[in-house]
């Protein structure tokens, strides 16, 4: 058996039983609950309002579904690789053969597939609760997931990258989070990118979340309402465009990135870890 | 691959030949202005159980995690498997094993899921004559952890947690193992457990094994050979008999006689306790004799490190005949 793709069945075998862990755990249960019912109560109390004869929930759902997917594939492996560093997992993967390649993989499956109890307990509901229009029915949702996949191989090598470079957990509230919520507060998923700047636009247009968002509402939304665009399109070539990049320049960057915090792992660095958490603790 | 017997007929004597497992010369290493090791020298054997001992700072886990890959060294040469393992691959990494200390790592997960999930990993490197990796459920049971197979891991105590790090460590079927202070917080049944299982691995699997660890009594059940670290040198190494003889030859010998306690060191005990008997007969009671325990060679070692005249006990140790076994 060729031992690189041996590791690779072996990480996609982690990062399943890393999503089952998951779907077990009241902590992330509660998670996709508390953050479903919130959507939803939004989403409830302005279903009466309309935009261009188009119900509420109808015109935000695909933007908060964009927004859900690249906040959590930002913030998953990000949190995922400050603590893990620390807590010994990591050095663990680095001390069986092509281990890194197996936690790698795993992360990726499970941090992918995480993005799915969030999209059902959201899309569920929402379609008997609220009138959700969609003119293509059936392809607009496997759009969805399509462009859903595109997005996560976009963002999940940034959040990596971010939560490679962190020193331990403590940190995620500065560093982690900073980022953010600049990337998401401008990304035009929680209000229109027309009233910023136009040198923010600019920015905003080279980061992913915009696309992600974009992509979602030329997915559901009919299609004279790309009016209200930048450029008054869908521009659905660029948004292939601009994700495919990034997903890129992450499959390429994040590698080395994760080497460099790999090679910096050993037994007493993770004592050190552990000295800095009871500390943290008292 | 040469096979073994052409690597044997191609070595010149002397020379480390495949059962030389560890090959260590003149490493060094230095943080910063701060110089913890400043040459150290020894070379394991297959199937050794070498123990390295030393105070806190000596230096031990800069040592091993040099050896392990885990560190990168400031100078000198170091042979792993017949590898550096600075620049060794995934297939040497496959040949070793390393026991590690966890606190919180997967906690989530099962212990039997867990294994048998880094198991896999060692699958493409099985050889017809080490069968990689360890039946899950076999190595489960010998570890003692059968009745946790289904826990999670969070909620083991951390005995357990730590019996579960030497099942991860060995899951593989290493040559060689690496453990540092590997029965930190073991009840006494696990640490006899523990020691069944090192002299299995050794004796059966042919592991060769490096260990650190604190308590000497341990120390002088399990090592082959003692490595005593101290001023960023080995300055013992020899079996646990052999450092206490080079210490002090003598033995203490007590008895008491009508009621009176007396001692007597003597380099030959058996012909003092001879005379004795022949001298005084019944008269002789409490008889005692004891040779210098290597907790002894230790804090004498260690001390004349210490109150800085560590060439004197590096020459003490000089003449020592390392017995190649």
């Amino acid at each position: 058996m060729n031992p690189a793709t041996h590791a690779i069945r072996v990480g996609l075998n982690r990062g399943w039983i890393e999503f089952t862990n998951s779907l077990r755990s009241p902590q992330d249960l509660g998670f996709y609950f508390f953050t479903a019912l919130g959507t939803l109560a939004y989403l409830f109390f302005n279903r009466h309002d309309d935009w261009e004869g188009l119900p509420y929930p109808s015109v935000v759902l695909p933007s908060i579904l964009g927004a859900l997917v690249a906040f959590g594939a930002y913030i998953g492996p990000m949190y995922s690789l400050a603590i893990e560093r620390e807590d010994g997992t990591l050095l663990r993967a680095k001390a069986v053969p092509r281990g890194m390649t197996g936690y790698v993989t795993g992360q990726v499956l499970f941090q992918s597939l995480s993005a799915l109890p969030l999209l059902v307990v959201i899309v569920v509901p929402s379609l008997f609760l609220f009138e959700i229009i969609t003119e293509r029915g059936m392809i607009a949702w496997l759009m969805v997931l399509g462009i859903a996949a595109l997005g996560l191989l976009a963002v999940l090598p940034i959040g990596m990258i971010v939560g490679s470079l962190i020193k331990g957990p403590n940190k995620i509230g500065t560093w982690g989070m900073l980022p953010m919520v600049i990337m998401f507060g401008t990304s035009g998923i929680f209000y229109p990118l027309q009233e910023l700047w136009e040198w923010v636009q600019v920015a905003v247009q080279l980061l992913p979340m915009y696309w992600l968002g974009l992509g979602m509402r030329s997915a559901l939304l009919p299609a004279d309402a790309a009016a209200a665009e930048l450029g008054g399109s869908w521009r659905t070539l660029e948004m292939l465009g601009v994700l495919g990049a990034w997903a890129i320049i992450g499959l390429l960057l994040a590698p080395p990135v994760l080497r460099r915090v790999a090679r910096r792992q050993s037994g007493s660095a993770v004592e050190a870890g552990r000295h800095e958490a009871m500390r943290r603790v008292q | 691959m040469t096979t073994p017997a052409m690597a044997r007929a191609s070595r010149p004597a002397g020379a480390p030949d495949e059962d030389t497992v560890i090959d260590v010369r003149d490493l060094r290493m230095s943080y910063g202005t701060n110089q913890v090791l400043t040459g150290v020298n020894f070379t394991a054997r297959r199937g050794e159980v070498l123990v390295l001992l030393g105070p806190n700072g000596a230096g031990k886990t800069t040592t091993i995690e040099i050896l392990e890959g885990f560190r990168m060294r400031s100078a000198g040469q170091v042979g792993v498997l017949g590898a550096d393992p600075a620049k060794a691959g995934e297939d040497w990494r496959a040949r070793t094993g390393v026991v590690l200390q966890s606190w919180r790592d997967h906690g989530r997960w099962k212990v039997r899921t867990l294994l048998a999930n880094l198991a896999r990993h060692y699958e493409p490197y099985a050889t017809p004559s080490r069968r990689r990796p360890y039946d899950v459920a076999e190595l489960i049971e010998m570890v003692g952890l059968g009745e946790q197979a289904t826990a999670k891991l969070s909620t083991l105590s951390g005995g357990q947690r730590r019996r579960l790090d030497v099942a991860i460590g060995i899951v593989g079927r290493p040559e060689l193992l690496f453990l540092d202070e590997p029965t930190a917080g073991f009840d006494p049944h696990a640490r006899r457990d523990f020691h069944d299982l090192v002299h299995r691995l050794s004796d059966l699997e042919d592991t060769t094994i490096l260990l650190t660890t604190h308590d000497l009594d341990e120390a002088e059940k399990l090592a082959d050979r003692v490595l005593i670290l101290a001023g960023g040198q080995i300055v013992a190494d020899g079996s646990a008999d052999e450092l206490a003889r080079q210490v002090t030859r003598d033995a203490q010998v007590r008895w008491s006689r009508n009621g009176e306690r007396y001692v007597h060191a003597t380099p030959d005990a058996t012909a003092f306790v001879r005379d004795l008997f022949a001298q005084y007969g019944d008269e002789v009671d409490d008889l005692e004799v004891r040779r210098a325990t290597l907790e002894d060679t230790y804090i004498t070692l260690v001390r004349s490190h210490e109150t800085g005249h560590p060439d004197e006990a590096a020459d003490a140790f000089a003449g020592l005949e390392v017995s190649d076994r």
